[in-house]
């Protein structure tokens, strides 16, 4: 009883939020894809890049629950993931300036 | 199974103290673990990424030429799949915490055999390069310039090492879905399934990024 308790207390994410995401999900695919064609010179990566990283952010948030999450996930995740960001910033600055 | 033992005693306990905190069970815990675990696979795949942009930025044209190779078309239908095979894994667990048991099953089902398409898929691109000589160590592929053999060499080992984690992702999912049917997860205590979904999404996410890196660029 009392667990039934605990689980009734957690965020539920309705199916409807979900399939939500998801058509976002897939029109941001037919958007890279389609803009993959045109010739945009070096704003090419930059779009492709964005796009991807826009996808993460909803799949992160939504489907793997961190906006629902207590916020110590996020903080775990911040940390992480600017860590990488270091790690690839100071060795771009050796790759793009030799 | 013993587990499940295990959080029945601590039900029992639970119950009979009346205090929810009494269970012995760390849910909290358990997906701060797997959060850890999938930090770790974050810099692994962050590492090779690393690796492709230093490449790219020395080889840029030749990565240009060899990615015309890749089979755009077989790309993006694995990112579909993938990213409804993520849906599905998200809507198991939704039913599953509205005690729609049937309904969880047949949607992890469904996200397994979506993690098998994507890896039949894989099998015919695989397939139909190998078919064209091009293969590590190959003749052709040796014989084409250093900046092609590092793309298709990364190519290898990115697109090889994720789809390792998504035979990997189907034994976990074939183990979540007998664990469904055992009730060793419930509705109310569904931490495995929870866990597991986190490292298919993971597996996704990573696929959202080498997408358009390998197959997007002309």
């Amino acid at each position: 009883m009392s667990q039934e308790q605990h689980t009734a207390d957690k965020h539920q994410v309705g199916y409807g939020t979900y399939v939500l995401i998801w058509l976002v999900l897939l029109s941001l695919t037919v958007t890279t894809v389609a803009v993959s064609g045109i010739n945009l010179g070096n704003f090419i990566l930059f779009t492709a890049l964005l796009i991807a990283l826009v996808k993460s952010i909803l799949v992160v948030n939504v489907f793997m629950h961190i906006k629902f999450d207590e916020p110590i996930f996020k903080v775990f995740l911040g940390v992480a993931i600017m860590t990488l960001l270091a790690v690839f910033i100071l060795i771009s600055f050796d790759i793009f300036f030799r | 199974m013993s587990e499940a033992i295990h959080s029945e005693i601590a039900e029992k306990a639970a119950s009979s103290a009346g205090h929810s905190h009494h269970v012995h069970r760390d849910d909290f815990g358990a997906k701060i673990g797997m959060w850890l675990f999938l930090f770790t696979e974050l810099l692994l795949f962050g590492g090779l990424f690393i690796i492709y942009m230093a490449y790219r930025q020395e080889y840029s044209d030749a990565f240009h030429l060899a990615a015309k190779e890749l089979n755009m078309t077989i790309g993006t239908i694995n990112t579909i799949i993938l990213l409804t095979s993520s849906l599905t894994m998200a809507l198991s667990i939704a039913a599953l915490q509205r005690y729609k048991i049937t309904l969880s099953l047949y949607m992890l089902a469904a996200t397994i055999l979506l993690a098998f398409a994507f890896m039949v898929n894989k099998y015919f691109e695989w397939g139909a390069k190998f078919s064209h000589g091009i293969y590590p160590g190959s003749e052709e592929l040796t014989s084409k310039s250093s900046g092609e053999i590092i793309f298709f060499g990364l190519y290898y080992t990115m697109t090889g090492l994720h789809g390792l984690h998504v035979l990997v992702g189907i034994v976990l999912l074939a183990f979540m879905f007998v664990f469904i049917k055992r009730k060793s997860i419930t509705p109310t205590n569904y931490i495995k399934l929870e866990n597991s979904g986190l490292y298919w999404h993971l597996v996704d996410l990573i696929w959202i990024f080498l997408f358009p890196l390998f197959y997007l660029i002309h």
